[in-house]
């Protein structure tokens, strides 16, 4: 790291590598390269793995070489026969993910944003301290949430039902601090004493209005909260016992638990890991435009 | 609670109070806030009551096999935490975690940040989503897949043949490595965004100085978005003392993860005996230490943070 120092001070002198933008010395960027690679391969090749893990046959898993395919490749009828097993309850679970995840994080976007707008928009009493009490929320860890809730669920009838993991997903206290930075900072006061003016509604200027102008702030919060409930684990452990109601965590979590007794499964928990982090994936790569400026909006103090 | 958010509030000077009149718009404001308000009160401030409530009962039982009652039991659930060896080996263990996971992992997230920053690199935008991509992989999930490449016959790293990497020494140090590949990536796009937004004009006098890319990172960047740093170290404190997922996972694999690994774990496994008031009095345990260690950390950072 010192030498690396004195290369990066050292260099003032014109390099002729370095036609655009400030000119380091090619030591430094070598450096900087391979840290960048050792990382990435770090990173990418768990996932590199379970992929060509869920091309194998369950006997190849064991006796070939795990980071390259091996013959035959079967990850075409890997996937089918997982989505068979146990007459398609995979599917389900997926399925549900989607619902419970979609769902939840549409709304509780929508109510995260529209709290976060009226926080920074308004001025009211107690808007601190509703403000501060939310932001609490984040410090409270959502496993101390789930008993109580299971508790009070349980009086109500709710427990082992698709609302007891749905409901609790919606609130969402992160989403509405993100909010309330972006409301302040990208929507106009003019702007919405114009459509004031217009005879327009509050409610029509947020939803006309303002959650235009918020959309990167929208698209990180809503995928932020789609991945916390999509890896949402010790709540639906907690309140579903029928497996009819799983999320794919919990689907796959216990599989895994009964490899022991079903050997076969090994391989569907693969198949199966690698299917269900798809999604995410192609949602994250899809929206990084929106999620990324959405995300240093919330970083600029 | 409210002071130690109130820190958080102080470093945000982009939230601008309005010029309206108090009371303008009153029923477009509570329009706006009842839908969050209202599920925030039932699935965050009444549990969080609720759970405070069952603390403070017990069940009593006349003879072995009477009928149980459930009676006021004043503090005696938190007389039988404090006295719980269990507990209390279970949060030396996430301390333990937190104290050398979370400086690793954040270290590396901010290197990787100043990286990508850094003008020294080609591929920045496939790096970046390298580095970014396990964070789309669920907790339960990677637990499960690092679980194959920890078990020496499906492995593909012989290192597996030599290190027990499942066993009752190792254990917690390769949750560790689960947590730091799932979370390093978040934190370094936390930061990275926050050095993004950083305006270039502020580099350019340290460059005609010949401050190098070291220099300008160490005197300009890190002090820059020290606050952010902040902000994935609290995020840490929090997602460490509710370590559950990881290690339940390793619980079907190997049998160096008790039933009370973690406090969450203590929660869980004392809720299915079932004893739910010492199950809400962990609970609330855990909830209390999550606030004073986020608390006492904002306080101790306050000032660097916000200087």
């Amino acid at each position: 790291m010192s030498s690396k120092t004195a290369i990066a001070t050292a260099t003032n002198e014109p390099s002729p590598s370095g036609a655009t933008g400030p000119r380091e010395h090619a030591l430094s960027k070598i450096l900087a390269t391979a840290a960048l690679v050792v990382a990435a391969i770090y990173f990418l090749v768990p996932i590199w793995w379970l992929a060509v893990a869920s091309s194998k046959s369950l006997g190849n898993l064991v006796t070939t070489n795990g980071l390259w395919f091996s013959q035959p490749f079967q990850l075409f009828s890997n996937v089918s026969d997982l989505f068979s097993y146990q007459g398609g309850i995979y599917l389900r679970w997926l399925l549900n993910s989607v619902g419970y995840a979609v769902l939840g994080a549409a709304f509780g976007t929508l109510f995260a944003t529209m709290t976060g707008y009226a926080l920074a928009k308004y001025s009211f009493r107690g808007r601190e301290l509703i403000f501060n009490t939310i932001l609490g929320g984040v410090l409270v860890p959502a496993t101390a949430l789930a008993l109580p809730l299971f508790l009070m669920f349980s009086q109500v009838g709710l427990v082992n039902t698709y609302l007891a993991v749905f409901l609790p997903s919606l609130v969402s206290p992160f989403g509405v601090y993100l909010a309330r930075i972006y409301a302040a900072a990208s929507v106009p006061e003019p702007l919405l004493e114009a459509a004031r003016l217009d005879g327009s509604s509050e409610f029509r200027a947020f939803f006309v209005i303002a959650l235009r102008l918020m959309t990167p702030a929208l698209v990180t919060i809503f995928l932020f909260q789609f991945v916390v409930i999509w890896n949402n684990f010790f709540l639906p452990l907690v309140m579903l016992s029928d497996d009819k109601l799983f999320p794919i965590t919990l689907g796959l979590y216990t599989w895994n638990s009964a490899v022991q007794q079903a050997p076969e499964l090994r391989l569907y928990v693969i198949v199966g890991s690698l299917v269900s982090i798809l999604p995410l994936l192609i949602a994250f790569l899809g929206l990084q435009r929106f999620w990324q400026s959405g995300l240093s909006a919330g970083s600029v103090k | 609670m409210t002071t130690a958010s109130a820190a958080e509030v102080a470093e945000l000077p982009a939230v601008q109070p309005g010029q309206r009149e108090p009371t303008k718009h009153k029923g477009a404001i509570v329009g706006f806030l009842a839908p969050f308000m209202v599920l925030f009160i039932i699935f965050y401030v009444f549990p969080v009551l609720y759970a405070l409530y069952q603390s403070f009962f017990k069940i009593q039982r006349v003879g072995t096999f009477g009928v149980a009652t459930t009676v006021f039991g004043g503090f005696d659930q938190y007389r039988r935490i404090i006295v719980s060896s269990e507990f209390w080996a279970s949060i030396g263990r996430v301390l333990l975690l937190f104290v050398v996971q979370v400086p690793i992992m954040l270290g590396l997230a901010l290197v990787l940040a100043l990286l990508l920053d850094s003008t020294l690199t080609r591929g920045k935008k496939f790096f970046r989503l390298a580095i970014f991509a396990p964070y789309a992989v669920p907790g339960v999930i990677a637990a499960i897949m690092w679980g194959f490449l920890y078990i020496p016959s499906l492995s593909p790293f012989s290192l597996t043949e030599s290190v027990d990497f499942l066993g009752s020494g190792l254990v917690l140090w390769s949750i560790a490595n689960v947590i730091t590949w799932v979370f390093c990536g978040y934190n370094m796009l936390i930061i990275f965004s926050s050095l993004q937004a950083i305006p270039q004009e502020i580099f350019e006098a340290a460059r005609t100085d010949g401050a190098g890319q070291l220099r300008i990172a160490w005197s300009i960047k890190i002090p820059i978005v020290f606050p952010a740093i902040i902000m994935t170290f609290v995020f840490s404190i929090i997602g460490t003392l509710q370590l559950f997922n990881e290690p339940q996972v390793f619980r079907t694999i190997t049998n160096s993860v008790s039933s009370t690994y973690t406090p969450n774990m203590v929660v869980y496994s004392t809720s299915l005996v079932p004893n739910y008031n010492l199950s809400a009095a962990y609970s609330v345990a855990l909830a209390i230490a999550t606030f004073i260690l986020s608390f006492v950390f904002l306080k101790v950072t306050q000032k660097r943070a916000f200087a």
